[in-house]
């Protein structure tokens, strides 16, 4: 927010291409029989759209145009084949459109390109292009990964798409929880590199934003589904405070964070969302986790926290992710309960599953830190910095470590 | 769309199944041949054991023959089948009741075949 000023134009450009992308895919894929024309065409549209607007301003109507723009590119694309085949793909489109009655053709494209036969990083890198409609060259910024190589693993994830025959619809009920984990993830992620790297290189979009959409997109269209209202709870809140978590470039951590910053009707919005996933009674932890965002979210202070509610909920998580991650937070929490020497020792628990973590280090020197072993805790500090490949987090670690006589414990 | 289905292995721990279960899974697998003869394209083959595969391959000096499966994977291939579904999803549910996957190491591979060979003419 601070550091990215983004034009009207390029606000309305992302905003179409977030809403009309995904589903003009699908319906031109449909239409041509042909998922792999169909998202190039709506990609060149894309480029064509970011030259053309940023230079002559936005059309009156910018849905209309992409439409427009994307047909045409895939009317030419057809022109460039054999008419035989063409006719011969038309003639095979899948008739999608009885199956297809009412469900959202985002969805279906989201299913697809979140599909377990493909690798886990081309699912998110083509999820990012098809559904929400980046370029190639502004997915490879976002992860700071070669232009050729992420376009290659499109390029391959697609081919697949189409080869395999893996099918663009929304999976029937007795597959869909478990193929919803694999979408709800990859849009975890997508939030997660949008939220970390938020300092990183300038971007021209706001990952974390589409993420909150695309959450929001999936609980509307699947109602019942409590953990994607989870997901959109957790993901409404986490955004929610972004705007607290950097100042002047690095890293406020959430106890120095100032809470005037907060987007305080996002969060009661987050929390409305809880209720509706709660209702549903099916926990799952992307709905602890949102509870969790929500305890500290509602917070006066860092210090007025339940961490006793906080400690209960990680518990509760830790049945559903027994992750060593979930575990190293359970200790933070528990360490806020109990104090730390309990939870220093709870913590050496962790030290071989979590040995390459920097944030186990770091929460180890804070520990070490307030029961007074300093030297140690410069130590752990030291390792911590090794390990972290964030530039806003090893700033901080750095900070800490320069600062430590004088250190709090933040 | 065809696929072929690769029925592979781990010889290594194969045998740890006692005969009683074998066999069981065996009837299984014939009746699971039946449940499943309507998307059956090629009902396919069972193959002998590895030990009695050789293979042909390319050295500098011309073709040679070796005794053996063609590289030295855990996993083997014991068989296939081809079947004719409407997508990937479709042979996926197909695959996943394959009673040998109560087994442990065994893996089932799935290939779409071509069947279209337009492309190559210009």
């Amino acid at each position: 927010m601070t550091s990215r000023r983004p034009t009207t134009t390029d606000d309305l450009l992302a905003r179409t291409l977030r809403e009309e992308a995904g589903p003009l895919v699908a319906r031109l894929s449909r239409r041509f029989g042909d998922f792999d024309l169909a998202e190039e065409s709506v990609q060149g549209a894309v480029v064509e759209a970011l030259t053309s607007w940023r230079r002559d301003g936005p059309p009156q109507r910018p849905g209309a145009w992409l439409q427009v723009a994307a047909t045409r590119n895939a009317m030419d694309g057809m022109r460039h084949r054999d008419r035989q085949r063409a006719l011969a793909a038309r003639a095979d489109v899948p008739t999608t459109d009885e199956a297809g009655e009412g469900t959202d053709d985002r969805l279906a494209l989201l299913f697809a390109c979140c599909h377990p036969a493909l690798a886990p990083d081309a699912r998110l890198a083509l999820t990012l292009r098809a559904v929400v409609g980046l370029t190639t060259p502004q997915i490879a910024r976002a992860f700071l990964v070669h232009e050729s190589t992420l376009a290659q693993r499109i390029v391959r994830a697609k081919r697949k798409i189409v080869s395999a025959g893996i099918a663009l619809t929304v999976p029937p009920q007795a597959d869909l929880t478990s193929r919803l984990t694999d979408v709800l993830a990859v849009v975890y992620v997508m939030f997660n590199e949008g939220f970390v790297s938020s300092t990183g290189p300038a971007q021209d979009r706001d990952l974390a934003a589409d993420a909150v959409w695309l959450a929001d997109v999936i609980a509307t269209s699947l109602p019942d589904e409590a953990e994607a209202w989870g997901l959109a709870a957790l993901l409404t809140i986490q955004h929610a405070r972004g705007r607290a978590r950097f100042a002047d470039g690095d890293l406020v951590l959430l106890r120095d964070q100032d809470r005037d910053l907060w987007d305080h009707d996002a969060i009661a919005a987050g929390e409305r969302l809880i209720e509706r996933a709660a209702s549903l009674r099916q926990p799952g932890r992307y709905q602890l986790q949102a509870a969790i965002a929500a305890v500290h979210a509602t917070a006066a202070s860092w210090a007025e926290t339940d961490w006793l509610q906080i400690s209960l909920l990680y518990e509760e998580l830790s049945r559903h992710d027994p992750s060593p991650v979930v575990r190293l937070n359970h200790v933070v929490a528990h360490a806020q309960v109990v104090g730390p020497v309990d939870a220093l020792a709870r913590l050496e628990t962790l030290a071989e599953p979590l040995a390459e973590y920097h944030l186990f280090h770091a929460t180890r020197a804070e520990l070490l830190t307030s029961v007074g072993r300093d030297d140690e805790a410069a130590a752990a500090n030291r390792r911590a910095l090794e390990l972290t490949a964030n530039d806003a987090e090893r700033r901080l670690l750095t900070t800490r470590l320069h600062r430590r006589p004088l250190s709090d414990g933040s | 769309m065809k696929y072929v289905l690769m029925y592979t292995s781990r010889p290594d721990l194969a045998g740890e199944t006692d005969p009683e279960a074998a066999h069981a899974i065996y009837k299984r697998v014939y009746e699971w041949f039946g449940e499943n003869a309507g998307v059956m394209a090629d009902s396919g083959a069972e193959l002998l054991g590895v030990e009695t595969a050789t293979t042909v391959k390319h050295d500098a000096d011309g073709a040679v023959v070796v005794d053996g499966p063609f590289n030295e994977a855990k996993e083997v291939i014991g068989g296939f089948s081809v079947i004719d579904v409407a997508d990937m999803d479709a042979a996926i549910a197909v695959v996943k009741s394959w009673p040998m996957l109560d087994l442990p190491g065994v893996a089932v591979e799935i290939r779409p075949m071509v069947e279209d060979y337009s492309h190559m003419e210009g």
